[in-house]
């Protein structure tokens, strides 16, 4: 039977500093070779993306005084999707004294990520978690108050403490547009040179080491190489390989898989978080999908009727013929279950056929228990815009008729694999953020993308990639350097490729189709015999792309169908590795639930023994190779997770 | 739903724009506005046009990149609504909707529907911040924020910079999008030590980008998206006065 892939060599090294676990950030930052001031002027950082992570790396940098050269393909870095996120930003500042601790925040986050992900890092991730609140209010974030002045927090899906820290429901906005005014202000002392409406097409690398990347100008469509010391990746997730999701619509996976192309390992592709909150489809003209905050399951109970196929008004359904499904089988958690425990349970019930809406995919999050307890002045002020916006997309007032939700790919967990430095497998190309596959294991906590992004932009990067600078700067690059003729090369014969096609298919009709196929496929539940056909389906579509794909315009001028164009190509290969890697990990664990591997009550099946580790590929152009990184528990020990 | 679309049709920004006339005939109400342009877009891709190109991301009201003013009214005709967040709804079977770029000196059409809005990011880095260093901050509860102060902040910092207020001003004035920001930053303690130079640097910079000067026809605010006050342009022109007295 054909397995895809080959092994590889194992990874031996992820660069951790060895001793207690408390000491290691302490202790790497002390080892770190530092630049001295006069130095950083002569080094250049290029710095692709401006959300969270890239943002605030790229401000950070440029205040240390390193010659900052940023890249975005939105009209202004205000804009990338970090600023949707709704919901909060953890850290273990135990304000409420409730017995939170950089301990149990690590603790948590670990379990939470269902033992995927490594000590070292989620450990400095919960150390570093309270210094970037102080750095967010430091910065005129506008978190939200108690009357007596100090910061609120509230509990989020997974924790039983209060740590999150909140701006309504409009936190990554206020912690982006923190990041973004740090940018600017950058950006007005020279020290970052602002390239909105570019995007990354290549990754030039010279001598083994990531020395510059090939761009597209996005108004003029002219192609241009730039140079520098470093190379920084902060440019977001891949959600968008299923069409539908809840990232924006540019969300792409181009700048990481072309540097995957040129030797960057891939790892864990098949971990993706299905939210459980977002929206219901209501046609084939959608476009996304919208989240609503979980945030919400803090006061809203989830429940479906109790009898298949009951399709009468919520309101005429008593008390005692629903199943608040989630309270009855996790009496502990209830509604706050983590987010792949609350996506499957909402899939098995209307798979029973007991969903609820139009076609039948959908489940009930009530507010009425909520209102009658804390009236509904309180429930406005804590989530009024949330309602606002179901209602606004939706046509029904959910003060009055409960909201309908329904599972969607939201976040990706996998990613580009970084070591302790977040450095990738490629010398001098760094990678942060959710395009790295860090910190999450396989299934993210809620509220602690935010804080990675920033962890990594703010604090991790800027130190540990002076370590790597230190050696520089390198000798100069020029434009006929064989390997930026070569990259730039590649860029130039794609577009023509693609323009030249000419035939009968647009590029959005080749995407949905790829989405559905993974949504089918490689999404809330995988089989060995799914995955298969999946992939033998991507390659023929792929094939399909190139005899029937139509893409108007020119190269020259702005092109959005060409920028997509290029962008649903990666998809393509990213899509058949995530299948490879779903079909390879015959356990299930947190967003990658492997419907043969379940216990007797139907949950899912972790298997310690044979899969405790980072699954990194590397790219061939035929079958990946697989690299294995152990996972070490010192701390944390793996157990069963139970809700119950 | 059947609807007559009129939509801007602009090359480059040097050539000549022009309204140019689709049919629609399957509308269906759930769609957002940016969906049936995506329909339409499809359509023209396979006729062997070129589709409209517009700006858009999020599609859920937040990011700022949509930008069209529908039927004379940036946003369209939804109170508090961006354009991506609209459904089809709010429109009648048989209808005429004109589409249009924001039409205003500093934003200068990129192609078609799409403008240029990077003149709000220069007035940003005039001083729409606080100068924070990384790395060095006090303790979050060192600096208590009165809950209203910290309540008012957030209104005025939930601007999404979509420039709907420049678009709609007769002036061209981006005051509500430069207000909105003097605001939420002169509301909290971290922001006054550098108060009176940023409300001084960011009006001079708006000044020099082309924007229109403001005379509180409120034009602004009645399609801001996010519901930032005309009072806040009120405190602009209080911190600015306050500023040019303290500098002389």
């Amino acid at each position: 039977m054909d397995t895809y892939y080959t092994d590889g060599d194992p990874i031996a090294d992820g660069k951790a500093p060895q001793g207690p676990i408390e000491d290691r950030w302490e202790r790497r930052r002390f080892e770190a070779k530092l630049v001295n001031p006069a130095n950083k002027r002569k080094l250049t950082v290029i710095v692709v993306g401006t959300g969270l992570a890239g943002g605030s790396a790229a401000a950070t940098l440029g205040e240390l005084g390193y010659q900052v050269k940023s890249y975005c393909f939105q009209d202004s870095p205000r804009r990338a999707h970090s600023i949707a996120a709704q919901g909060g930003i953890n850290a273990a500042k135990n304000y409420r004294n409730d017995g939170d601790s950089v301990h149990r925040l690590f603790y948590d986050t670990v379990k939470g990520g269902d033992f995927r992900s490594r000590e070292s890092n989620v450990h400095r991730l919960a150390q570093i978690s309270t210094e970037i609140i102080d750095q967010c209010v430091a910065q005129g974030v506008p978190f939200a108050r108690e009357y007596g002045g100090l910061l609120d927090t509230r509990s989020f899906g997974g924790a039983q403490v209060s740590r999150t820290f909140y701006a309504r429901g409009q936190t990554g906005q206020q912690l982006l547009l923190g990041a973004y005014q740090a940018l600017e202000r950058q950006i007005a002392a020279g020290t970052v040179q602002m390239n909105s409406r570019h995007e990354m097409l290549e990754l030039i690398v010279v001598d083994g080491k990531a020395r510059g990347i090939v761009v597209r100008d996005l108004v003029t469509g002219e192609v241009t190489t730039e140079f520098a010391d470093a190379v920084v990746l902060a440019s977001g997730g891949y959600g968008n390989v299923f069409f539908l999701s809840t990232n924006a619509k540019g969300c792409n996976v181009t700048a990481a898989w072309r540097a995957h192309r040129h030797g960057a390992l891939f790892a864990n592709p098949c971990y993706t978080q299905i939210h459980p909150t977002c929206i219901p489809v209501s046609g084939d003209h959608q476009s996304k999908l919208t989240l609503m905050s979980e945030s919400l399951r803090n006061d809203g109970r989830v429940w479906v009727p109790k009898r298949a196929g009951d399709d009468r008004a919520p309101g005429a359904i008593g008390e005692d013929e629903r199943d608040y499904y989630l309270e009855r089988i996790y009496p502990a958690f209830g509604n706050l279950v983590p987010r792949d425990i609350a996506s499957r349970a909402a899939k098995n019930v209307c798979d029973e056929g007991r969903g609820v809406g139009p076609g039948g995919l959908g489940v009930y999050l009530d507010f009425a228990a909520a209102i009658g307890r804390l009236g509904r002045d309180a429930v406005e002020a804590k989530y009024g815009n949330l309602f606002e916006m179901y209602e606004r997309i939706t046509g029904e007032d959910p003060y009055t008729v409960p909201m309908r939700i329904y599972p969607a790919v939201h976040y990706t967990m996998g990613g580009l694999w970084v070591d302790y430095d977040l450095q990738s497998t490629i010398p001098g190309l760094f990678v942060i953020g959710e395009a790295n596959f860090s910190d999450h294991g396989a299934n993210r906590l809620g509220a602690s993308a935010l804080m990675q992004g920033l962890a990594d932009g703010y604090f991790v990067l800027p130190n540990t990639i002076g370590d790597y600078l230190a050696a520089g700067p390198f000798p100069k690059i020029d434009a006929d350097t064989p390997e930026v003729a070569a990259a730039r090369r590649i860029v130039e014969d794609r577009i023509t490729r693609l323009l030249a096609v000419n035939g009968d298919r647009t590029v959005d009709s080749f995407h949905r189709e790829l989405g559905r196929i993974m949504w089918e496929y490689c999404g809330m539940e995988r089989t060995d015999e799914g995955l298969r056909k999946a992939i033998g389906m991507i390659r023929d579509l792929k094939a399909e792309f190139w005899q029937r794909v139509r893409v108007p315009g020119g190269e020259e001028g702005f092109n959005q169908s060409l920028e997509r164009a290029g962008r649903v190509l990666d998809f393509f290969e990213l899509g058949e590795l995530m299948c490879i890697d779903a079909l390879h990990r015959t356990e299930s664990c947190g967003g990658h639930f492997r419907a043969e591997s379940q216990t007797d009550e139907g949950e899912a099946q972790r298997d310690d023994e044979n899969f405790s580790y980072v699954a990194a590929w590397e790219y061939t152009g035929g079958d990946p190779i697989l690299h294995k990184e152990d996972l070490v528990f010192d701390y944390v020990h793996p157990s069963q997770r139970s809700y119950k | 739903m059947k609807l007559t679309l009129r939509i801007w049709r602009q090359e480059t920004p040097q050539v000549k724009g022009r309204m140019v006339t689709y049919p629609m005939d399957d509308v269906s109400p759930d769609m957002s506005f940016l969906e049936m342009l995506d329909v339409l877009n499809e359509r023209l891709t396979l006729d062997g046009q070129e589709p409209v190109a517009f700006d858009h991301d999020c599609r859920e009201g937040i990011c700022g990149a949509c930008s069209l003013v529908i039927n004379g009214v940036p946003h369209g005709p939804e109170k508090a609504t961006t354009t991506c967040q609209l459904h089809m709804r709010h429109f009648t079977d048989g209808e005429t909707v004109d589409i249009e770029p924001w039409r205003a000196r500093a934003f200068p059409v990129v192609k078609d529907l799409v403008v240029d809005r990077s003149a709000f990011d220069r007035i940003i880095a005039a001083g729409g911040y606080i100068s924070a260093p990384t790395g060095s901050a006090p303790d979050a509860h060192a600096t208590p924020v009165p809950k209203p102060d910290a309540d008012a902040a957030f209104e005025a910092a939930t601007c999404i910079g979509c420039g709907a207020c420049v678009a709609a001003c007769p002036n061209g004035s981006g005051m509500l999008f430069t207000a909105a920001k003097i605001t939420h930053l002169g509301l909290v303690p971290q922001g006054q030590p550098e108060r009176d130079s940023r409300v001084l640097d960011m009006v001079a910079t708006h000044d020099e980008e082309g924007f229109g000067g403001c005379t509180n026809t409120g034009e602004c605010t009645s399609v801001c998206p996010k519901g930032i006050p005309l009072s806040a342009i009120a405190g602009l022109n209080k911190d600015y006065l306050h500023a040019l007295r303290a500098r002389s």
